[in-house]
């Protein structure tokens, strides 16, 4: 064992270790590159031609570019997703700052479980879901139909699934089932990392319990909430898996719950479009990176 | 500590309200697993409660059309290899970007923080067409091998990495006479199993829930995976209700399983990846 150490003297060592660092790194770049980022940027060159797989690529321009701006399903699918993305968003966070001030600030029994009740349905496969809700909001074999009719909310069944209107709130409220128990758990964490002398001493002062959740857990809150808002952005007008299952991928009726990610995945594969796939992809990157600046920034800046 | 509005409300209200948001969380499934159990006559005609005794016929049903337990096995021959690679070359990066500094270390590992704001829908089109192109469409490979970077997993295990693992620990390893490579393997990963059991939770739900990318890949339906069958019930077997209850909760059955005995350490884990976060 001398011998080794004689051989490699310490400062000779820290240099060469240096690419062993490279080595472990290495099998994550080159997957990363083949898989994700040669997509990524195949996929931004194939916006600038028109392509269906079996013919030539036809040079195009900014052709696609010009399409997207005139897409009416287009801006019906933004229309759309932003419409079940705040009713499902709003409530989402609302209630998480509620339930994680209950169960930061009360010491209540059962906490833990109903902590893991609530994160339960974020488990849970979302087409499984979007199956099951279809079938709760079915009109003749649906269990909301059968209470709402039992306790006399309703008197005729109600076809739930062939309004506009109850189809899209009905994915919004999916949303929120779903997301609601992961969002308190983040609120949560944030709210435990916030020292507890800052409320003593606001109690010295004689300040309010209304007053200390706006002028102290609020605002340290700060980044706990820029990054729940900037991820429930870039996951929520995201949204595929349940609209696209609960309405067999067309967003009817009258495509009033086609989201910006159908749109892309209509036009790329079941309309075989590669070229304006690929646009639509880049048209809901922007608008998705534009939203999330945007967000991060007004939250970042709120009260300094 | 009473403090905000959460303060002022009593507790036996508070509880009732918790009370009604743990039975609207719950209650879908419950309803699921009851009607699996019941005739398409009954599950029409009243609000189930209670088991009923149509499970072997809905069972019988739902296997005249579809394999349900194929999609079991394949969602499993698709998931177990994702978390095995996302967690052993998420841990090895990690371990690269913690424990050495090489040229473009902390612009690289910043990189990989940026990816994670990329929606994975920016790429579809050209994953595709990739895995057109080299003949992989209808195969598990492109499912499986993006697993390897993955970059929460990189994120998470770092910062495990930085506050769990000294330096002290790989000179004694290299004082022993070991490689780089084989500290790595057999002095440091087994050091990393909490942070592992946790990120394998999550990385195995991730990939078990994945709909969009099985269904871009895959066309053979004795290759799909389980939210891909699901995902088909409502068409195959349009009113037939039973069996339809039966396939969801087929699949929804086992992640409540082991959710109930490993809800602490997702819980735990949820909360400490948004502390560091």
């Amino acid at each position: 064992m001398a011998k080794q150490i004689q051989k490699v003297p310490p400062k000779h060592t820290t240099i060469s270790y240096a690419r062993y660092g490279i080595y472990f790194v290495l099998p994550y770049f080159v997957v990363f590159g083949v898989f994700q980022l040669f997509p990524i940027i195949y996929t931004f060159y194939l916006t600038f031609f028109s392509w269906d797989g079996f013919n030539d690529m036809i040079f195009v321009g900014l052709g696609n570019y010009r399409r997207l701006l005139a897409d009416r399903v287009f801006f019906t699918a933004v229309r759309n997703t932003f419409r079940i993305w705040i009713l499902a968003a709003i409530p989402q966070i609302g209630l998480a700052l509620f339930l994680g001030a209950v169960f930061t600030f009360r010491r209540m029994k059962g906490s833990n479980l109903f902590q893991a009740i609530f994160y339960l349905p974020n488990l849970i496969t979302a087409t499984s879901i979007a199956i099951l809700f279809g079938l709760l909001l079915d009109w003749q074999a649906g269990a909301i139909n059968q209470v709402l009719l039992r306790v006399g909310a309703l008197e005729q069944p109600v076809n739930w699934l062939r309004s506009a209107f109850w189809t899209s709130g009905a994915v919004s409220l999916i949303q929120w089932w779903q997301w609601f128990g992961y969002t308190t758990l983040l609120v949560m964490a944030g709210m435990k990392a916030i020292p507890g002398e800052l409320y003593e001493s606001a109690r010295i002062d004689g300040a309010g319990s209304g007053s200390m959740f706006f002028r102290i857990t609020l605002p340290l809150l700060k980044n706990t909430l820029t990054y729940v808002v900037v991820t429930a952005i870039i996951g929520g007008l995201q949204i595929f898996d349940v609209p696209n299952v609960l309405t067999g991928g067309l967003g009817d009726p009258n495509r009033s719950i086609l989201t910006m990610v159908m749109h892309v995945w209509n036009m790329s594969f079941r309309f075989t479009n590669y070229g304006y796939g690929a646009t639509v992809a880049y048209g809901l990157f922007i608008i998705i990176l534009t939203f999330s600046i945007v967000a991060f920034r007004q939250l970042q800046r709120r009260d300094s | 500590m009473k403090t905000g509005i959460a303060g002022r409300i009593s507790s036996g209200t508070l509880y009732v309200f918790l009370g009604i948001l743990a039975f609207l969380s719950v209650m879908p499934f419950y309803i699921t697993m009851i009607n699996a159990t019941h005739t398409d006559v009954s599950i029409v005609s009243n609000l189930n409660l209670l088991p009923g005794n149509n499970l072997q016929r809905n069972f019988q049903h739902v296997s005249r059309s579809m394999n349900i337990l194929r999609g079991f096995a394949n969602s499993l021959t698709v998931s177990i290899p994702s978390v095995v690679l996302s967690l052993y070359f998420g841990a090895m990066t990690a371990y690269g970007f913690a424990k050495y500094r090489f040229r473009y270390s902390n612009a690289l590992f910043f990189f990989v923080i940026m990816t994670l704001m990329v929606p994975m829908q920016l790429g579809l089109v050209g994953y595709f067409l990739l895995h057109s192109r080299l003949g992989l469409l209808d195969t598990y490979i492109p499912l499986i091998l993006p697993w390897i970077a993955h970059p929460p997993t990189v994120f998470f295990m770092k910062m495990y990495i930085d506050s769990a693992i000294p330096d002290e620990l790989i000179e004694a390893g290299r004082i022993d006479g070991s490689t780089e490579f084989g500290t790595f393997n057999r002095l440091i990963l087994p050091l990393l199993t909490p942070a592992l059991a946790t990120l394998a939770i999550f990385n195995f739900v991730g990939s078990w829930n994945n709909f969009i990318m099985p269904l871009t890949i895959l066309f053979s339906r004795d290759r799909f995976t389980l939210p891909l069958l699901v995902a088909m019930l409502r068409g195959v077997y349009a009113d037939n209700y039973g069996a339809i209850y039966l396939g969801v909760a087929m699949s929804i059955l086992p992640i409540i399983v082991v959710y109930a005995f490993v809800s602490r350490r997702i819980i735990g884990g949820l909360i400490v990846g948004a502390v560091k976060g």
